[in-house]
């Protein structure tokens, strides 16, 4: 059984379809990318998994033990963010609401956030204030936020935007290893290249059709080759690519 | 100082108004940090407009004023919220509609039923017009707002900071955007009265954007923001009783000497850490 399943769904927003039709699972242990051009429907395909709005038709069943509010998510920072005053415990605590319906903190779930904290890197930051960390700092306290909401399934919204190159590739190498420790990965990216290496499996959303399948069968496919700058290092691309270049 | 403390409390209107006016500042103070925090300050001024617009034609037409103005503000607390939250309409603008249509609502009602007197009562507040079942609704309304915050504290966090992941992982947020409209809704009714329809929502944005100078920690800028508000009330309301100025007025601007303060106190530290 899958974690996600998609059945013959169609998503879109204000009334308008992006996507229709869409069939899709989503296994224990993916790291699923989804690209694809602005306006395609990556936002509001994620904002389906997670149950912030619904799919116009179709369905989207959760299997595997998986609950839609134990989904951990790491969302774009808004601007209200940038000056909130709030240390980072207390911003990475607020991740475990999700698990029963107490009002208060409880030791296991202060130790599960310090867990959480230490696995992304930013347990001695946690008396800081998060408006003073820097902009890789407030993405790890944000996963770490993200970790505490979840154990089976991340999902995360252009998580490098605004990061510089050296934090950007702590961000990836961070989970990558999330990964491989099991944990699920479905990341909206624009960042095709890094998809690319990272992914185990590439979701593409174009007008109205979408291509799945591995990161490998992507850089085969034509939407993969239309999108792709670099192209792919593998023999029989270098060879497709020398006969197009020959050609011209 | 003491003998003047003794005869200000001697008079059992001041203690009404003391009572009324304390409890109000810890409320707004407390519901202020997440509405500044959300960008929503400007509700609570929309909402004081509102309030007026409903005194005054209470007024005119020999109503009970709390008994029109509670009903109607909560329903504008609703739709403000509502305008905010729509990314369609722009926000502030509808706002700034609402509050000066309520405004000119109300001063038309008052000068056609001839009550020119009330006017500055109403914009400007008096300390002369809280009653005992002023005292009562606003302890109650004080109670509520301690123990919602209380209880919720963390996930009224949550929402604060992060509509979008509360929601996602479960949290009914609308519930807690709704209740906070409500409750700030109801202060201002209550408060309105004594600081003035014009300046109920300084108490509301003030002891959060102070604390936010100096405070780094959510829960140290609740605090923070409680204490102050009920401090510069007390200060303000014995600069009124000494010097013989609006009561409401002088709470503000010892609340802006306050910001200003805590804004220098910031500055200052900033320049250490960088001198560090």
């Amino acid at each position: 059984m899958s974690l996600i399943t998609i059945k013959n769904a169609s998503i879109g927003y204000e009334g308008k379809t992006v996507l229709s039709d869409i069939n899709l699972e989503i296994n224990e242990k993916d790291y699923i990318c989804i690209v694809g051009e602005n306006g395609s429907g990556k936002t509001t395909l994620m904002k389906c998994l997670l149950g912030l709005i619904q799919p116009q038709s179709g369905v989207i069943s959760y299997g595997d033990g998986l609950k839609q509010n134990e989904i951990g998510y790491l969302p774009q920072q808004t601007v209200l963010q940038k000056d909130f005053p709030a240390s980072v415990s207390e911003v990475v605590m607020s991740g475990c609401l999700n698990k029963k319906h107490t009002l208060f903190y409880s030791k296991k779930q202060k130790e599960f956030a310090a867990e959480s904290m230490k696995k992304t890197g930013v347990y001695e930051l946690r008396k800081k204030c998060f408006r003073e960390l820097s902009g890789g700092q407030q993405q790890r306290a944000m996963l770490a936020r993200a970790l505490c909401a979840t154990q089976k399934l991340l999902i995360l919204d252009e998580p490098v935007t605004g990061l510089d190159p050296v934090a950007s590739s702590d961000m990836y190498s961070l989970i990558k290893n999330l990964n491989k420790n099991g944990i699920t990965i479905v990341m909206v990216s624009h960042d095709i290249t890094a998809a690319v290496n990272n992914a185990s499996k590439i979701l593409h959303l174009s007008r109205n059709d979408y291509f799945f399948g591995t990161a490998h069968q992507y850089l085969h496919s034509d939407v993969g080759k239309k999108f792709m700058i670099t192209d792919c290092p593998c023999d029989e691309c270098r060879h497709n690519h020398f006969n197009g270049g020959a050609k011209q | 100082m003491i003998e003047m403390l003794t005869e200000m409390f001697s008079y059992n209107f001041i203690i009404r108004a003391f009572i009324v006016g304390t409890l109000v500042s810890l409320c707004a103070a407390l519901l202020g940090v997440t509405l500044v925090l959300k960008r929503y300050s400007m509700i609570g001024d929309g909402l004081s407009h509102v309030g007026f617009g409903a005194l005054a034609v209470a007024a005119s037409l020999n109503l009970a004023p709390l008994e029109v103005a509670v009903p109607v503000i909560i329903i504008a607390a609703f739709f403000l919220l509502r305008l905010s939250e729509n990314s369609k309409i722009n926000g502030d603008a509808a706002i700034a509609i609402i509050s000066s249509t309520a405004l000119a609502v109300g001063v038309v009602c008052v000068s056609i039923s001839g009550v020119n007197t009330d006017l500055n009562t109403y914009l400007f507040g008096s300390i002369l017009s809280t009653t005992t079942t002023d005292a009562i609704m606003c302890a109650v309304l004080a109670a509520v707002v301690i123990v919602v915050f209380i209880l919720f504290y963390n996930k009224i966090f949550a929402v604060t900071f992060d509509e979008s992941f509360s929601r996602a992982t479960g949290l009914k947020t609308g519930v807690y955007n709704t209740a906070v409209a409500l409750l700030t809704a109801l202060t201002i009714v209550i408060g309105m009265r004594i600081m003035g329809t014009l300046l109920i929502s300084a108490l509301i944005i003030f002891p959060a954007v102070s604390s936010m100078r100096i405070c780094k920690k959510f829960k140290s800028v609740i605090i923070c923001s409680g204490v102050m508000s009920i401090c510069c009330f007390f200060i303000g309301m014995c600069v009124s009783y000494s010097l013989d100025t609006p009561t409401g007025a002088s709470v503000v601007i010892v609340n802006a000497v306050v910001f200003v303060v805590f804004w220098i106190v910031e500055i200052i530290k900033s320049k250490c850490k960088i001198k560090k």
